[in-house]
């Protein structure tokens, strides 16, 4: 442990910070979820402190402040970190699986199974993903599980190429043939000579994967054709609270600040994961 | 036939092909997933009368096949049918739209492509200085944050609180050209800032390739000065990459309007698609969605076309 | 003009890494290198991979390759220390008074420009002759190295052109705007043997013609011992030994330069064929899927046991497609092979545990043939596991065993590949296919990206264990003094055919076909001359044609 970088430590913490407080939302909200507390937009005990508050307020209740309807924004901000991040999770892991059991396989399989799922893949590809979603969205009704699955299909695609160009690069290494030769059966080859080779750049594309679903997820919602109210989520905060921003009401902000550092948190861990691949020294660490 | 042209005809007609399959995709993701678009318009209270005239007039009884044949061949000819929920000709509805949209990636695009290219010459200067780690740093953190919300930040930072520019992008046509950008400086700066990123790490990458190729080296050792060096060795080889990062990104800012043109309320196609997303109406859906697709397929065939070209060894065949 | 064209004293290189996870940190890499050049002579600069040699020719130039930076001393060219100058007088410098050519011409080449262009670039750039001037002149010289077409062939994009053609099209840029030095850096080493000796006559012979002064930089001592006046032994940034070529081929006072004139000094004696060979391969022919052309083409040889046989040839031979079939990753179209008294299948999923037990294989890159997430310990250990069923104590008895055999020792066992040295990781290559305890070993150039001494202690260990363990090789290499020393039986190929077949002595003395004379005529012999008399004797027939 003592050999990870200062920026990997911060980005370690503020993935595990996010983390924990989405598992223990209820016990950390001091407000329910859909609960009116106030009166709407009234400003942040931040705002307070920091004497940018309008005029008249002196003192609030609330960290940051309330919503377009009196809700207490904190609260909204932790349960719907809950739904991001559970939708962006769940789409990670279904993307992941998928991709990375396909795209082995297609590499290892080779010949017309390689063809087939790959020029599928490059059709699916070809369509900006966004757009994708939006047709299939646009019939298809909007709940959360029908979400996780249309972004978890939709990113495999890419996860799919990746986890099938590591595997076709190692699989002409002299070490599989090797093994080949040797007699090694396929779980041989794929679990012991190839996998432990991949490990390092699949699960630093997990991580961006993972900021992926989580901007995707945030936008469609944003959008309005994600998470749907009552239940909150960040994009849902923008969407709510947007109209405020015209009145110099920065409560549309906040969910920007929370993207942007669990992004930026996992980006950085991403990163470190990627670089320790190269700097491999026999694997070990 | 010369090797170049038989590469070229096959690239466009991929790309013919491709646009055609996604025809098919589109429309068949708009049937085969569940949901009833006629209980969908006229909600759950609907008669199961008014329900089966509907499905009727929209032709959905029809067999697949059929109707998928009959709307490509109509799209081929212009005709993409009309609005369920207006009743409008949607070709009509787009025509202003898509020219709105276009407008604004065409200007957004003027900004980020020269800036992008300058930033990342500048980021190959002084690679490993701070200028490149500065360029870095905001690439991550540009790449973190959903386009939408840097619309926001912008909109509350410099139209409310500096009131540099209108918050809302409305155009019309009795507009001249100076309002109309006036109008749309704040997208442009969004989508300029969406797509800038990217576009400079790749281009720093490429030109980074080229530079450390052994005929630069060469080159230097003729003793030619930074700026021969770089006009005619460097050049020459690094236009292609350039133009395939551009065409990349390009492809990639048009999916990005769609966002941007429904933060600032701007009446382009984007906005149109995602307004008949949650009305449920599909012609509208299915014809956005192809345009869209097509010019992403168009970009992205550029791109190689361009790569194919600059190849010398496709150029000058043995 | 001084006497000495190039002065160099004291000169120190350094460079900046970056090792992964670490501060980046400044090491020296050439500690105080002096010599001297006069006019029109030529001194060899010799060294393994990391020795310094190149480093210190492009300093001559005051150019440093990535985060090369010269640290101290002075390099004087034609009675200016080119270190204190500005950026303007390095320019000067750089195309006009010296001139380099790299090893890889095929990437020094700009992909984009015509050959003309850039060949006669420096001579104009620099003021040297008129546009027009410096294109006859170009012609002259593709003409002088042996150029086809020497008129035309400047109108040609570099790839229109073979690897060897675009050597010599580097030398003519280098030669054109008539410097006083030309640096060459490893010219000849990436290309065929039958190829270098083409290039290398032509340098030496436009050398010799225009007068000029040359620092000749390469791994070979062979090839350097052809083309200088000095020669000086570099190793890890330090002079070993600086002397006339005469004095350092036949007489070195170092160590190790009596080591590298000394390579491939191993003595084996041939041994007569047993009647039943381990290995037949009979009228194989074969090809690659999805294409039209065999590359091998009825092809016969014969392994005896506890014998060597080896396959030589230049790329494209056909050599290591005769190693695919041999192990069954590529089935041949027609023929079979015989393997221990028994017919094997053509295809490897056809074949028993024993078979592939039996036969076993040594890469060229080691570096790749093992798993870098495995140890030295499970590397070995695997094939003791999954042949001979062995478990704990008595696999790790049998591991250290075969690291003892290979002479690294215990304390091996749980290193990582990546914490190894080139010759370590082959050495452990070698136990692994030891520990099937084979019949008989495919050596696919295991030799070739090695330093020579390291090679030469590969080649030394695999003749031991072949007394110890009776195991056969098929020895596939291009490098002829490798066949020399270890070879029973030779199979000499060419365009996919066995061109000469049999014992070493036979297939290595008079009357050759006319591939393996040239072959065996091209190999750089140890001996101040030698080229000249190669020069002759092939002008000689061909007057005689």
């Amino acid at each position: 442990m003592k050999n990870i970088p200062i920026s990997a430590m911060i980005g370690l913490f503020f993935t595990a910070l996010y983390f924990l407080a989405a598992i223990f939302a209820p016990l950390l909200a001091p407000y329910g979820v859909g609960e009116v507390v106030g009166d709407v937009w009234e400003p942040s005990r931040i705002e307070i402190m920091l004497g940018i508050a309008p005029e008249g307020f002196t003192e609030s209740d609330y960290w940051l402040g309330t919503d377009n309807i009196g809700r207490d924004l904190l609260s909204r901000m932790i349960y719907g970190g809950r739904t991001t991040i559970f939708i962006a999770t769940a789409a990670t892991v279904l993307s992941f699986t998928l991709g990375s059991v396909l795209g082995f396989f297609a590499a290892v399989a080779g010949g017309w199974v390689d063809q087939v799922l790959s020029r599928f893949v490059d059709l699916v590809m070809s369509i900006p993903t966004l757009i994708f979603a939006l047709v299939v969205l646009s019939v298809a009704p909007v709940t959360i599980p029908i979400l996780i699955l249309v972004m978890g299909l939709l990113d495999a695609t890419r996860v799919y190429r990746l986890a099938r160009a590591v595997a076709v690069d190692i699989e002409v290494m002299d070490y599989v043939e090797a093994a080949r030769l040797r007699g090694e059966k396929m779980a041989w080859v794929i679990f012991r000579e190839i996998l432990p080779n991949a490990l390092s750049p699949l699960i630093a594309e997990m991580g961006l994967r993972f900021i992926f679903a989580v901007l995707f997820v945030s936008t469609l919602s944003f959008l309005g054709l994600g998470v749907q109210p009552p239940e909150a989520d960040w994009g849902g905060i923008v969407k709510e609270n947007k109209e405020g921003i015209v009145y110099g009401i920065p409560a549309a902000l906040i969910p920007a600040f929370a993207i942007a550092t669990l992004a930026i948190s996992v980006n950085l861990v991403a990163d470190w994961v990627l670089n320790r691949t190269t700097s491999l020294k026999g694997g070990r660490g | 036939m010369s090797p170049i042209v038989k590469l070229l005809a096959q690239r466009i007609a991929l790309s013919l092909l491709l646009l055609l399959l996604i025809s098919v995709v589109i429309f068949a993701g708009t049937i085969v997933l569940p949901g009833d678009v006629a209980q969908s318009i006229l909600g759950q209270s609907a008669t199961p009368e008014a329900l089966a005239n509907l499905r009727a007039e929209l032709g959905v009884n029809d067999p697949p096949v059929q109707r998928y044949f009959a709307w490509l061949f109509g799209a081929m000819q212009g005709d993409l049918g009309t609005a369920l929920t207006s009743g409008q000709d949607i070709a009509d509805a787009l025509s202003n739209r898509l020219w709105n949209t276009l407008f604004l990636a065409f200007w957004a695009a003027m900004v980020a492509v020269p800036l992008a290219i300058f930033l990342g010459l500048l980021a190959v200067r002084f690679k490993d200085r701070w200028p490149d780690k500065l360029i870095s740093a905001v690439t991550l953190a540009s790449i973190s944050i959903p386009e939408f919300l840097i619309g926001y930040v912008l909109m509350y930072f410099v139209a409310v609180k500096l009131q540099w520019a209108p918050s809302v992008a409305m155009i019309n046509d009795s507009m001249s050209l100076l309002d109309k950008l006036n109008s749309i400086a704040l997208p442009v700066a969004v989508l300029t800032l969406v797509v800038l990123a990217h576009m400079m790490r790749m281009t720093r990458a490429a030109i980074l390739n080229v530079m450390q190729s052994a005929y630069i080296e060469t080159a230097e050792l003729k003793g030619l000065n930074a700026f021969q060096v770089i006009y005619r060795h460097a050049f020459p080889n690094a236009v292609a990459p350039i133009v395939n990062v551009v065409m990349l990104n390009l492809a990639y800012l048009v999916v990005g309007v769609v966002v941007i043109e429904v933060v600032f309320v701007y009446p382009g196609m984007g906005q149109y698609l995602v307004d008949h997303v949650s009305k449920r109406d599909v012609p509208v859906v299915q014809a956005c969605g192809l345009i869209f697709a097509a010019v992403y397929i168009g970009l992205n065939m550029i791109a190689d076309i361009v790569a194919i070209l600059s190849n010398p060894r496709l150029r000058h065949p043995k | 003009m001084s006497d000495t064209l190039l002065k160099v004293r004291d000169l120190k290189i350094g460079a900046t890494i970056f090792p992964p996870g670490e501060k980046p940190r400044d090491i020296e890499i050439v500690h105080g290198v002096s010599f001297d050049l006069a006019p029109g002579k030529v001194l060899g600069l010799i060294g393994e991979s990391g020795a310094g040699k190149s480093t210190i020719g492009l300093a001559s130039m005051a150019y440093g390759r990535g985060g090369v930076k010269i640290t101290g001393g002075e390099v004087w060219v034609n009675g200016r220390d080119i270190l204190k100058g500005g950026h303007k007088d390095i320019r000067r410098l750089r195309g006009a008074e010296v001139t380099y050519v790299s090893q890889s011409a095929a990437a020094s080449f700009n992909p984009a420009k015509k050959i003309m262009d850039q060949v006669v670039e420096a001579a104009v750039e620099q003021k040297k002759f008129s546009r027009k001037d410096a294109e006859a002149r170009a012609r002259v010289l593709f003409a002088k190295l042996g150029l086809p077409d020497p008129d035309n062939i400047g109108d040609r994009y570099p790839h229109q052109v073979s690897g060897g053609q675009l050597q010599r099209c580097m030398t003519a840029l280098a030669l054109c705007p008539e410097p006083d030095l030309v640096v060459f850096d490893e010219p000849t080493t990436a290309l065929d043997v039958t190829t270098q000796i083409d290039v290398l006559m032509a340098i030496k012979e436009a050398i010799r013609d225009t007068g000029v002064a040359a620092l000749y930089i390469t791994h070979d001592l062979a090839v350097v011992a052809q083309v200088s006046d000095d020669i000086m032994v570099l190793r890890m940034g330090n002079t070993v030994e600086y002397g006339n070529v005469d004095q350092i081929i036949n007489d070195p006072q170092e160590e190790y330069t009596k080591a590298l004139v000394s390579v491939r000094s191993i003595e084996h004696e041939e041994k007569a064929p047993t009647p039943d060979p381990v290995l037949s391969v009979r009228n194989v022919t074969a090809r690659y899927k999805g294409t039209q052309f065999d590359v091998l083409k009825n092809v016969n040889v014969d392994l005896y046991p506890g014998q060597t046989l080896a396959v030589v040839g230049e790329s494209g031979s056909g050599k290591s497609t005769l190693a695919r079939v041999i192990t069954g990753l590529l089935p041949p179209r027609e023929g079979e092979i015989e393997f221990a008294g028994r017919k094997l299948s053509p295809d490897l999923k056809g074949r028993s545990r024993e078979d592939l037990r039996e036969l076993q294989m040594i890469y060229q890159m080691a570096d790749v043939a093992m798993n870098p997430r495995q140890t030295v310990g499970t590397i070995i250990g695997r094939p003791l596991e999954f042949y001979f069923g062995m478990r704990g104590a008595e696999k790790k008895k049998r591991i250290i065993e075969l690291l003892d055999e290979i002479e690294l020792g215990e304390k091996f066992i749980d290193r990582y590949p990546a914490e190894l040295s080139g010759g370590q990781k082959q050495r452990v290559c070698i136990a692994r296919s030891l520990a099937a305890k084979p019949k008989m070993i495919i050596c696919d150039e295991v030799t070739s990206a090695l330093d020579p001494l390291v090679a030469d202690g590969i080649l030394k260990l695999l003749l031991d264990l072949q007394k110890i363990e009776d195991v056969a090789y098929l020895f596939i290499t291009h490098d002829l003094a490798t066949v020399r020393a270890i070879s029973d039986n030779i199979a000499v190929m060419y365009q996919g055919q066995v061109q000469r077949y049999g014992g070493k002595s036979k297939v290595l003395s008079p009357p050759f076909d006319d591939y393996t004379d040239l072959l065996l005529s091209s190999v750089p012999e140890m001996r101040l001359g030698w080229l000249e008399e190669v020069i002759a004797n092939r002008k000689m027939e061909s007057a005689g044609n």
